[in-house]
């Protein structure tokens, strides 16, 4: 199908592209931008006047609950919920059950996201086996099977050894490593970040020094073995400062930090409310700051939504026994937007924390326009408002800290290898 | 915050009784006259009185105690309500739906109050979010959070002995961390006026942000206990102990345990308090905690008063002349 998408501003931050401009799509390509191709025969158009154009946006983690889970959620109900926010690739990390630790279970989710025909999926393998942080993973195998990295999810590598080695042999394999650091002696079953709120609440707590230990681990471990990291989900402001001094030092590594951090602190829990129990916790507000400005100059690379749907029965408890993890999909564009809004980031800066960052970290040709590039696409109206309302979510977990937010930016058109998938 | 407010109806009277912070000053003191009345009761022979005939109040501990449950439960009994207690093995209820299923069935058995124990903070106010409108919720202790009937009978304590409130340095001792018990406390004593509270305890106890909620930590037992007019010590878990919290019991005594050495340090008229049960020899001497200094027995029977106003008001039982 030939496609023409007309009179949008175009924002393709690998391109350095923020021009008004129509893009052409054909064979679910890329083939022109501005200037049609010779003999392009419009066969569909959308008209985008007033709307931004750029890349479907790539989640570097979303847990779509399958295998395993399917009572919390499934592949095909999270990636319908995704394409409507003008998601077109995620990445899940392995905690399914079963791990994602052998090729059986990689094939099994590529085949499932092929059924659903939404988002593409890009399975991360497991960096040990079962998550147990005893034996390597086959991660050569997990590779030419499809992962795009590897990864103990929440799991902690307490045995240095372990992850010494876990390291070199991800050198070996050519693969990056997708590392949540928490030292989780520090972290002793904690729900909240350790500070004035989780005292005042009595929660047990996480220290800072939890996440800054654990990083400081993993720094020395790049230097020593050169491999390719990449840092989830931080949550606080002393992590950037250590990022960054390694990151100027010349460090090869990545970091990407979760929606939900973005927007919310510790402050926010203070009436237990058990939607905004994430890991890594919530922390203060001066975090949070610190987080934006880690963004805004570019030690975080990324922003993912950190997507973790869950039945209602899962947050139905005292805070500590409910299951962490907030339904954050069908927020990423427009809370990313609100950044903007408020001048901690630039637009090409937020397009390019959506689309080009985490493509080039997932290692995926996606997250760009580039003539040739498949065409995968987000078109949104950045002025439009709407409400989040729990009952309006397609997410089959509804557990979102953002009801009753008001969201300004609405995906009206995802396009998938050239394909309108979905439209308002 | 909505976690605070759920506890106060629409005319700011108390609905449930989950913490006190939140709660304004003529409140608690509104609690600590109407104990007033019912300590006066407990003198007569005859203990009753019908304030809560034909209603029915469910006890329910997910956690092990005696005390707290018994006084609940005598002061249940003295407001001629009928008590049903019901001890459920936290293991029992690892699942949620358990809990709420628990609360459903005895919703469906026609209880009017619910007096919770649990291990976990905020169960109270989980229970309380979850419960049919017409039913009541007292916090009997959450996890680490809020016990706050028995901060308000050691307010009531305090009451008895040092009637100004404003003029009072108070010390809290020990295990600060892990103490529902303290937080309630520090709440109570902050919003009764007191100037001064101090925690005293080794760091591994007392949490680094303890003066966000108004009280300055000592380490130092004899710095801490100078000047202070009312001492109230914390029951430290034996779990506590030989662990990277605290190296031995005999070292916690000798640098926390109250002694006459220490005592010493605080005014001559000091009184001092422990919540029970105590661990003789660990946190207190007994020579103290006999003496007539001691105020704890004190504390237990003002716990059934307390709890007597706590449950009349929040089932908007008071009468009206006292109102």
């Amino acid at each position: 199908m030939r496609l023409k998408i007309s009179n949008g501003r175009i924002i393709d931050p690998a391109n350095k592209l923020d021009q008004k401009a129509d893009l052409f799509i054909e064979a679910g390509h890329v083939v022109g931008i501005d200037k049609s191709p010779k003999g392009f025969k419009v066969e569909m158009e959308i008209d985008a006047s007033n709307q931004i154009v750029c890349p479907g946006l790539v989640d570097l983690c979303a847990r779509l609950r399958e295998p395993g889970q399917e009572h919390k959620a499934t592949i095909a109900s999270e990636t319908a919920a995704a394409v409507t926010a003008g998601i077109t690739s995620i990445c899940c990390p392995p905690d399914t059950i079963p791990v994602i630790d052998t090729p059986a279970v990689v094939e099994l989710i590529y085949r499932r996201s092929l059924n659903s025909n939404q988002s593409r999926v890009f399975p991360l393998g497991a960096l040990t086996y079962r998550l147990q942080s005893e034996t390597l993973a086959e991660m050569d195998a997990l590779k030419a099977a499809g992962c795009i990295g590897v990864s103990n999810a929440y799991a902690p590598i307490r045995n240095t050894e372990v992850l010494r080695r876990a390291l070199e042999y991800a050198v070996t394999c050519d693969i990056t490593v997708h590392l949540y650091c928490e030292d989780d002696f520090l972290g002793n079953n904690g729900v909240a970040h350790e500070g004035s709120v989780s005292t005042r609440l009595g929660l047990p707590s996480i220290p800072e020094t939890a996440e800054t230990i654990a990083i400081s681990r993993v720094l020395l471990l790049v230097e020593q073995t050169g491999a390719r990291v990449h840092f989830c989900r931080i949550s606080t402001a002393r992590s950037i400062e250590l990022l960054a001094e390694a990151k100027s030092r010349g460090l090869d590594i990545t970091a990407d930090v979760g929606i939900t951090h973005l927007h919310l602190t510790d402050m926010d829990i203070s009436s237990f409310n058990t939607d905004c129990y994430v890991l890594p916790p919530l922390r203060s507000q001066r975090d949070k700051e610190g987080l934006r400005a880690g963004l805004a100059n570019e030690t975080i690379n990324a922003i993912c939504s950190d997507h973790q749907p869950h039945e209602s029965d899962a947050k139905s408890a005292p805070f500590s026994m409910t299951e962490p993890g907030a339904s954050t999909i069908e927020m990423l564009l427009p809370l990313t937007l609100q950044l903007v809004r408020d001048n901690h980031l630039s637009l090409q800066q937020a397009v390019a924390a959506l689309t080009s960052a985490p493509a080039e970290i997932a290692g995926i040709d996606a997250g760009k326009l580039s003539i040739g590039s498949p065409a995968d696409v987000c078109v949104f109206d950045p002025d439009a408002s709407w409400t989040v309302e729990r009952k309006f979510l397609l997410s089959a977990g509804k557990n979102t800290p953002f009801t009753s937010w008001e969201m300004t930016g609405k995906v009206t058109h995802t396009i998938l290898d050239g394909n309108i998938i979905y439209k308002i | 915050m909505t976690g605070n407010n759920i506890q106060l109806d629409t005319k700011g009277r108390l609905k449930h009784f989950l913490t006190i912070e939140g709660i304004d000053r003529s409140l608690l003191l509104e609690i600590l006259d109407y104990a007033e009345s019912f300590a006066a009761i407990e003198e007569r022979a005859v203990k009753k009185v019908p304030l809560l005939r034909g209603k029915t109040i469910a006890n329910l501990f997910f956690e092990p105690s005696t005390r707290t449950r018994t006084t609940f439960e005598l002061a249940a009994k003295r407001l001629s309500a009928d008590v049903l207690n019901l001890n459920i093995l936290s293991s029992a209820t690892k699942k949620g739906e358990t809990l709420l299923d628990t609360l459903q069935t005895l919703e469906a058995m026609h209880c009017d109050m619910f007096v919770i124990r649990h291990a976990n903070s905020g169960a109270a106010h989980f229970i309380a979010s979850q419960v049919a409108p017409h039913i009541h919720v007292i916090n009997g202790g959450d996890g680490r959070h809020s016990h706050p009937t028995q901060a308000m009978l050691d307010m009531f304590t305090i009451r008895k002995h040092k009637p100004d409130f404003s003029k009072l340095k108070v010390a809290i001792i020990g295990d600060v961390l892990h103490s529902r018990v303290a937080r309630s406390e520090i709440h109570a004593l902050n919003i009764l006026g007191v100037p001064e509270i101090r925690v005293i305890g080794p760091k591994t106890l007392i949490p680094d942000t303890i003066d966000g909620l108004g009280a300055h930590a000592y380490y130092d037992i004899n710095d801490g206990m100078k000047d202070v007019d009312v001492v109230m010590m914390l029951r430290l878990q034996r779990e506590r102990m030989r662990s990277a919290m605290l190296p031995s019991e005999q070292e916690y005594f000798k640098r926390y345990g109250l002694n006459e050495k220490k005592l010493a340090f605080a005014k001559p008229d000091a009184i001092v308090m422990h919540p029970g049960p105590i661990n003789r020899g660990i946190e207190i001497d007994s020579h103290i905690a006999d003496s007539e200094r001691s105020v704890i027995l004190q504390q237990v029977s003002h716990g059934i008063a307390v709890r007597m106003a706590v449950m009349a008001m929040v089932m908007g039982s008071r009468s009206k002349e006292t109102q």
